[in-house]
């Protein structure tokens, strides 16, 4: 095992025995893990089943399953796009297409340089302000294709802020 | 502490604020005002009276419903009104500190109105002549926007715990029951099921461990009422929580929220922490022999895991997959004890209905749909907001009086309503009340209470698009009828959008949907169809323009049609190194 492996799986363990939520099941260590590495590795399927007791397949099933976890390291900026229907009504479809455009993406997925992952959301609760776009989990209202760029090259010119 | 003790100390502390000698700033910091930029003006204030040496007493408070006015900040200083300053930039920052802070005068930019006991500073009105405040009647979201969400002792200055306390000191568990059903409170989580009736299910077991869950789950794009709710004021429904608790005599209440709303998250454990540190939750709840624990749990991205069944799955740690029922929650829940699930909303209403009593709740609203209603209100309307009405108002009243019209000087076309599951009701259907069960006689629901409005400029077929697009989305998988079938319609409503349908599609969507309602495990793929069916029935000319004359009617439907897939893996093995990627 190297030293890589060895930090990353203390990493883990760490992640998921501090856990201050007193309910601790499967989805409870992967949503830790996430938050602690962005990302889930395949060592954390294998640690999270050794410490709940059951198979590589459960844990991964749970995984597998919402689609906020992801299993590659994520680029530098998140950047997330409603797509819900009031959204929708106002605009969000364009502004979609330019965002995915300047990435350089046809569909959710990494920036092959590293430095953006974008998601679709369904709703990102704050439909008063829409159509509304996320960049490094700050929500942004009122969007248009234009002043959404605008945000994106800022956040790609701050220093990286998880 | 007795609960007189603690009101002593509340009181106190609320007249130390009320009286500040520093200017008292309340700013909306709910997801509404996120989105808006309240934390960008929140720096930007900061830094300004740092720069200045000014002191200041910031209070980041919840929602007011005017979402619309959002950045909203109000300043109150010694012996003055709350003065209210709306759609705050960062830009108006300098000049509302340099001449209302510093100077006394209020800044050419104007404000939003006044409130409180003090009376104008100048020609300002009231914030309570405006529609959005003044047409809102507020039980649930009683204190937002007035409170911090993250002081429970402001929360107890305002009548809080009043109704735990006096549950606990003057009523059997079974009186409340009964208070509860006599209030006429129905759920507020969709189904619209008697509140009083389900906590009674739970009454009856022997069961040494009990749950309460809470649902604020909430994945209905178009809604954000629990979490709105979460953001203004925890303390309500942690109040809520432990009545029912104390009714159904339940042992723990788990508050269930999704990964990532970081807001309802942090605003709720913090409630609960407060709580627990003034002996609110725990062993011997202010000093009784009651005892009751709370605790967040959260769940995945998952919309399904707003069904009650799939909720407990996902508790459990497992996919938010809906289970087979019988048995029902109230015999085998939660690791296979006794639960109850409620709605947020429901919960939320039930500590004034304990202090006030269920006669007055009950005079609230019409027919069997007492009390108030959550309106989220988005789309295309002037002033969009999150308002909470007596039940029995119009959609006509909402559009027009809340919402002060369709925006751009556009007519009204349509109202999605009760969220993906719900249906797209037409213009004319501006008479139909706020009233659960008329609301399902007009092939819609009023559901967990979001209505998005579209103008003349909306195709129909391009919101049925979407809807089907996020219910396809979202299917769990476990069910066939469901899984496939959501893939189907989308298939076909693809189609249509594309002016490339097929002879039949329209009766094969139909038969599609009867299949899935016929079929489905859960409401997901039961009520899934809901909005095509009311959509084909209201806007039947928009889909037979697309079908037959190859044409959008409005041109809404010439956008990229961008929609995620379904990733959900139904049945695949972890093998390390390999495909698992997303």
């Amino acid at each position: 095992m190297t030293i890589e492996q060895d930090n990353l799986k203390s990493r883990i363990r760490e992640a998921i025995t501090s856990q201050k939520r007193p309910t601790v099941t499967v989805l409870s260590s992967l949503l830790a893990i996430q938050d602690a590495l962005r990302f889930i590795p395949d060592e954390a399927i294998e640690e999270v089943a050794i410490s709940m007791n059951t198979s590589t397949n459960a844990v991964y099933g749970v995984a597998s399953f919402y689609p906020n976890f992801r299993f590659t390291p994520p680029g530098d900026h998140s950047i997330e796009v409603c797509w819900g229907p009031t959204c929708h009504l106002q605009g969000a479809a364009k502004i979609l297409e330019s965002v995915m455009n300047k990435l350089g993406l046809e569909s959710e997925g990494d920036t092959s340089d590293g430095k953006f992952s974008f998601r679709f959301n369904t709703c990102l609760g704050a439909c008063s302000q829409a159509p509304v776009i996320s960049v490094d989990h700050e929500l942004f209202g009122k969007m248009d294709p234009t002043t959404s760029l605008n945000i994106i090259d800022q956040a790609n010119s701050n220093k990286i802020n998880h | 502490m007795s609960f007189e003790e603690l009101k002593k100390i509340a009181d106190d502390k609320w007249d130390e604020l009320a009286s500040s000698k520093i200017p008292v700033i309340r700013i909306g910091t709910a997801m509404c005002g996120h989105a808006a930029g309240a934390y960008r003006v929140l720096e930007e204030l900061k830094t300004k009276v740092k720069s200045k040496n000014i002191e200041i007493n910031i209070q980041e408070v919840g929602c007011l419903g005017i979402c619309y006015a959002e950045p909203l900040l109000d300043i109150q200083k010694q012996d003055g009104p709350r003065l209210f300053f709306n759609n705050v930039s960062i830009e108006n920052v300098d000049e509302i500190v340099e001449k209302y802070i510093i100077q006394d005068v209020i800044p050419d930019t104007g404000v939003l109105g006044y409130l409180g006991d003090n009376g104008p500073i100048g020609t300002e009105s009231s914030i309570e002549l405006l529609p959005g405040i003044a047409l809102q009647n507020r039980i649930a979201l009683r204190n937002g926007g007035h409170i911090s969400p993250n002081d429970i002792y402001q929360y107890i200055a305002n009548g809080g715990y009043y109704g735990i306390n006096k549950a606990i000191t003057t009523m059997q568990p079974s009186d409340i029951i009964d208070e509860v059903k006599n209030s006429g409170l129905r759920g507020r989580g969709g189904a619209a099921f008697p509140t009083g009736v389900k906590w009674s299910f739970l009454v009856g077991s022997k069961s040494p461990t009990k749950y309460i869950l809470c649902n604020c789950e909430e994945g209905d794009p178009g809604a954000y009422n629990d979490k709105g709710i979460l953001e203004s004021d925890p303390f309500t429904l942690l109040e809520g929580l432990t009545i029912a608790g104390y009714a159904t005599g339940a042992t723990k209440g788990i508050v269930f929220i999704r990964h990532g709303h970081n807001g309802p998250i942090n605003r709720t454990e913090t409630a609960i922490n407060q709580a627990y540190e003034l002996g609110l939750l725990g062993n011997n709840i202010l000093g009784s022999q009651f005892s009751f624990d709370i605790e967040v749990a959260l769940t995945g991205e998952s919309y399904v895991a707003g069904e009650e069944t799939a909720l407990m799955e996902a508790v459990e740690g497992k996919r938010s997959m809906p289970r087979s029922r019988p048995p029902f929650p109230a015999a085998f829940g939660v690791w296979g004890n006794p639960s109850n699930i409620n709605n947020v909303k429901s919960l939320s209403y039930t500590p004034e209905i304990i202090s006030k009593g269920s006669e007055w709740f009950s005079s609230i609203g019409v027919n069997k749909s007492t009390g108030t209603a959550i309106v989220c209100l988005s789309g295309n309307v002037n002033k969009p907001g999150l308002y909470e009405v007596s039940m029995g108002m119009s959609l006509g009243q909402v559009v027009e009086e809340l919402g002060g019209g369709v925006s751009g000087n556009k007519s009204l076309k349509m109202l999605q309503t009760g969220g993906p599951l719900g249906g797209v009701l037409p213009s004319e259907s501006k008479n139909i009340c706020i009233d659960f069960d008329e609301m399902r006689a007009a092939g819609a629901i009023f559901g967990s209470g979001g209505i998005i409005v579209g103008n003349e400029d909306i195709c129909a077929v391009d919101l049925t698009r979407i809807l089907v697009a996020f219910c396809q989305f979202e299917s769990c998988g476990k069910c066939f009828p469901c899984r496939l079938g959501m893939e189907h319609l989308l298939e076909i409503v693809e189609r249509i959008a594309n002016c490339e349908s097929k002879l039949g599609d329209m009766d094969l969507m139909k038969s599609v949907g009867g299949t899935m309602e016929a079929g489905s495990l859960c409401g997901h793929g039961q009520l899934g169809f809901g909005p095509i069916r009311s959509a084909i029935t209201h806007f039947e000319s928009d889909f037979k323009s697309h079908i037959e004359n190859n044409i959008c009617p409005t041109g809404s439907c010439d956008v990229p049609k961008i929609v995620p897939k379904n990733t959900r893996s139904y049945a695949s093995d972890f093998v390390p190194g390999e495909k698992n990627v997303r």
